[in-house]
C-alpha cells in the first residue's frame, strides 16, 4: 500500500524550479492529506479483515485433529479440520447454485423488460419495484420463507419427487414442513434477484443506440433486435452480473439459518431435511455457544467463506472493469 | 439466395409483400380468455387455485398466441410474440416474492404492532404471556446503526472527494477496485471480523454495541464511498473552475461549492446505506448478542436490536403455554417495525433527491 502511495505522490510534487512554485496552503495539505488517508484507510481496513480472520482462526488450524474431537462438542471423533469444513462449502456452493440457476434466467428477464420491453414511462417505476426487493432485511425473508412460503412449496415437492423419480436430485421422501436446501435456495433466489437485475440492467441500457436502430432499420422484430444487438454486447455484463448474485448466494445468513434443517454431509438430495448446512448459517447458529477453540473454528470456516466470495468478487468485477474499458470504444 | 437471381415479379408473383397484424388488443384478450378456460377446467376437476390457475393460463396464452401470430404474422413475429410474454412473466414472478411478503408481514404483523408493543421490552416476559415489545429492540438498533454512520460518513465520504476531486491515480483505480470488491464481503464475516478486532484487546467472548457497529461500518462504507462518488461526479465542472478562478483554495472548493452542490444526492446515499444495514442480522447475532431489558451504553454489555429480536423471537419457536404462537407473531410485529423503518428511510432519501436535486444536464 505503501508503495503505492509514494508512487503517486511524486507528480504532485513541484515541478522543475524554472516556473514558480505554486504555493500549498496548509488547509488543501491536510484536506487532500485526509482524503487519500481515508482512502487508504479503506484498504487498511480490507488487509486488516483477512488478518484478523487469520490470526483469529490460526490456534484452530495449529491445533492437532485429535484435541478438535475432543475439545469440541460438534465435531466427529477423527474429523479433521478440513474433514468439517469440506461439507459446508459444499452445502455453500450447493445453495448458491440453486439460487442462481432460479435466480438468472428471471433476473435477465426482468432486467430485459424494463430496460427494452416495459412502457417508457413505467420503467423507472418498475425498477423501483424490483430495487425494493433489495431493500428488504434478510430476517425477513427468513421469516417468511419459514412461515410462509415453505408450506406453499410441500405440495410442488411432493409433485416434483413423484414426477420425476429418476432423477437422483428429487430421491425422496419428501421432508415436511420441506426444510431443505431447495427451499433455502428459492429463497436465496430471491433475495439475489435484485443485484443480478440491476447490473444486467445497466448494462442493457448501455448498448449503443445505434446498433438498436440498425437492426431494427433492417427489418429485425424487437426479440431479433435484443439477440443481435443486446446480447452480444451485454454478454459479459450478464456473466458478471451472476456472479455478483453468487457472491450474495455464497455469503447469505439468516434466510438460510431460518429455512434449513442443518446437515453435514456431500449431499445431492436437494428434497431432504438435514443433508446440507452453509458456512454463514452454520457460524450464526453455532458461535453464540460456541467458547475458545470452538470460535477459532468457526473463524476459520469465516476465513474459507471469505476467501471464495473474494474470488467470486475479483473475477466479477474485473470482468466489468475490463468491459467497461471497451464500451468505451465502442 | 438462389430465388435473388430469379425475376422479381416471378418471384413476387401470388405472394403478399405485408403480412396481416393482430388488432392490438389480442395478447390481452387471449390472456384473459386463456385464464378464464384454465380456471374453467381447474373448477370441473375442483383442483382449482390461484397461483395454478395463473401460471397454467399464461403458458396457454404463450401457446396460444405463438399459434395465431404464427398464422396471420409469420413465424418471427410468433417468436417475437413468445419473447415478449415471456419478460412481461420474468416480471410478474419477480413481482410474486415481494407482494406476498408485504403482503404477509402486513398481515401477520398488524395485529401486534400498536403503541404497547413499541414501548416495552421483554423483561420478565415468559412463556406464552401476552406481553413484551421491541422497545430495546429498537434503542439497541438506532444507537448501534447511528454510530455505524458515524463511523462510515467520515470516511467513505472523504474516500469519495479523493476519488472524484484528486485525480484518477493508481492508488485511486486500487481504492474503487477493492472498495467494489468489500460490498461483497458477506455481512457474517464483517462480524468475525469486529468480533476478532475486539476479542485481540479485550479478550474473548465480547459483546458490545460498539463491536456491532464496528462490524456495520464495515459493510457501509462501501456504499457510502459509491453512493457519494457517483453524486459528486454530477457536480458540473463549470461550478470548480469559477471557484479556482476566484482564487478559492481547492479545499475551500470542495467543501463551499462541491459539497454544497451535492448535499442532497449525498444525505440520500447515506440514508440509503442506512437502510441497506439497519435490517443486517447475522453480525450483530454474533458482535451484539441478545438481552431482554433495555441497555443505552454501547460500550457496555449485550444490547438488543430489531433484526436479531425477530430471529431470536422465530427461533424460541411455539410456547408451551398460554398463547401459543405468540414468539411468531412478536416476530412478525417486528419484522413489520423493521421493515417500516427501512421503507422510510428508502421513501425519505427519494423524496430529498428528488426535491433537492442540482438541475443537470441529464
Amino acid at each position: 500500500m505503501t508503495t503505492l502511495g509514494q508512487k503517486v505522490t511524486e507528480p504532485a510534487a513541484p515541478p522543475p524550479p524554472a516556473r514558480q512554485r505554486v504555493p500549498q496552503r496548509p488547509g488543501d495539505v491536510i484536506f487532500s492529506g485526509a482524503a487519500r488517508a481515508a482512502g487508504v484507510l479503506i484498504l487498511v481496513i480490507l488487509a486488516a479483515v483477512a488478518a484478523f480472520l487469520v490470526v483469529e482462526a490460526w490456534p484452530a488450524i495449529d491445533t492437532p485433529t485429535a484435541d478438535l474431537a475432543e475439545r469440541i462438542q460438534w465435531i466427529e471423533d477423527g474429523q479433521s479440520l478440513l474433514g468439517y469444513v469440506g461439507p459446508l462449502v459444499f452445502g455453500t456452493v450447493l445453495a448458491a447454485l440453486i439460487a442462481l440457476l432460479i435466480a438468472t434466467p428471471v433476473a435477465v428477464g426482468v432486467a430485459l423488460f424494463i430496460s427494452h420491453y416495459a412502457p417508457r414511462r413505467l420503467a423507472q417505476v418498475f425498477g423501483y419495484i424490483i430495487d425494493l426487493l433489495a431493500a428488504i432485511p434478510s430476517v425477513v425473508y427468513g421469516l417468511w420463507g419459514a412461515l410462509w412460503l415453505m408450506p406453499k412449496l410441500y405440495p410442488f415437492f411432493v409433485w416434483l419427487s413423484d414426477t420425476f423419480p429418476f432423477i437422483p436430485l428429487f430421491d425422496g421422501p419428501v421432508a415436511s414442513p420441506p426444510r431443505t436446501i431447495l427451499t433455502a435456495g428459492i429463497v436465496l433466489a430471491v433475495m439475489i434477484l435484485p443485484i443480478i437485475t440491476a447490473v444486467s440492467r445497466e448494462v442493457f441500457l448501455q448498448t449503443p443506440g445505434l446498433h438498436e436502430e440498425a437492426a431494427l432499420a433492417l427489418g429485425a422484430t424487437r426479440w431479433e433486435m435484443v439477440r443481435l444487438a443486446v446480447f452480444p454486447f451485454a454478454r459479459s455484463g450478464i456473466i458478471s452480473a451472476t456472479m455478483l448474485g453468487l457472491g450474495r448466494a455464497l455469503g447469505e445468513t439468516m434466510a438460510v439459518a431460518m429455512v434449513l434443517s442443518p446437515g453435514l454431509a456431500y449431499s445431492i438430495f436437494i428434497l431432504q431435511a438435514g443433508q446440507q448446512q452453509n458456512i454463514a448459517a452454520n457460524i450464526a447458529l453455532k458461535f453464540p455457544e460456541s467458547t475458545s477453540i470452538g470460535v477459532n473454528v468457526l473463524i476459520f470456516t469465516g476465513l474459507v467463506l471469505f476467501v471464495i466470495t473474494l474470488v467470486v468478487n475479483m473475477i466479477a468485477r474485473w470482468i466489468v472493469s475490463r468491459r467497461a474499458e471497451f464500451s468505451g470504444a465502442n | 439466395m438462389t430465388t435473388l437471381r430469379d425475376p422479381l415479379h416471378a418471384q413476387l408473383a401470388g405472394k403478399k409483400l405485408t403480412h396481416g397484424k393482430l388488432p392490438r388488443f389480442t395478447p390481452i384478450g387471449l390472456l384473459v380468455l386463456s385464464v378464464a378456460i384454465v380456471s374453467g377446467l381447474l373448477a370441473l376437476f375442483d383442483v382449482f387455485s390461484v397461483p395454478l390457475a395463473v401460471v397454467l393460463g399464461v403458458v396457454l396464452f404463450a401457446v396460444a398466441i405463438m399459434a395465431l401470430s404464427g398464422a396471420v404474422e409469420g413465424s418471427r413475429s410468433a417468436r417475437d410474440r413468445l419473447a415478449t410474454t415471456v419478460m412481461y412473466s420474468a416480471f410478474g414472478l419477480a413481482v410474486v416474492p415481494l407482494v406476498s411478503l408485504l403482503w404477509t408481514v402486513l398481515r401477520y404483523g398488524l395485529d401486534r404492532f400498536n403503541g404497547y408493543f413499541l414501548t416495552y421490552t421483554m423483561r420478565g416476559v415468559f412463556g406464552g404471556m401476552d406481553a413484551g415489545g421491541v422497545y430495546h429492540a429498537i434503542v439497541g438498533t438506532l444507537e448501534i446503526t447511528l454510530f455505524a454512520t458515524v463511523i462510515s460518513v467520515p470516511i467513505g465520504l472523504l474516500t469519495a472527494i479523493y476519488l472524484v476531486e484528486y485525480g484518477p491515480t493508481r492508488l485511486g483505480r486500487g481504492i474503487t477496485f477493492f472498495v467494489d470488491v468489500m460490498t461483497g464481503i458477506p455481512s457474517i464475516v464483517a462480524g468475525l471480523f469486529a468480533y476478532a478486532l475486539f476479542a485481540l484487546f479485550l479478550g474473548p467472548g465480547v459483546r458490545m454495541g460498539v463491536v456491532g457497529s464496528v462490524a456495520l461500518a464495515v459493510l457501509m462504507i462501501p456504499v457510502v464511498v459509491r453512493a457519494s462518488e457517483e453524486m459528486l461526479k454530477l457536480v458540473p465542472n463549470e461550478l470548480r473552475e469559477a471557484a479556482y478562478a476566484l482564487g478559492v483554495p481547492k479545499w475551500l472548493t470542495i467543501v463551499k461549492v462541491v459539497l454544497r452542490t451535492s448535499v442532497a444526492g449525498l444525505v440520500t446515499g447515506v440514508m440509503l446505506a442506512i437502510a441497506r444495514v439497519i435490517g443486517e442480522t447475522a453480525p450483530l447475532l454474533i458482535t451484539v448478542g441478545v438481552i431482554d431489558s433495555a441497555n443505552f451504553n454501547l460500550f457496555d454489555g449485550r444490547m438488543m436490536t430489531l433484526p436479531v429480536f425477530v430471529f431470536r423471537q422465530y427461533s424460541q419457536g411455539l410456547a408451551p403455554n398460554g398463547i401459543t404462537t405468540i414468539n411468531y407473531d412478536r416476530a412478525w410485529a417486528a419484522a413489520l417495525t423493521l421493515i417500516i423503518i427501512v421503507m422510510l428511510l428508502n421513501l425519505i432519501a427519494r423524496l430529498i433527491s428528488r426535491l433537492f436535486a442540482p438541475k443537470t444536464g441529464r
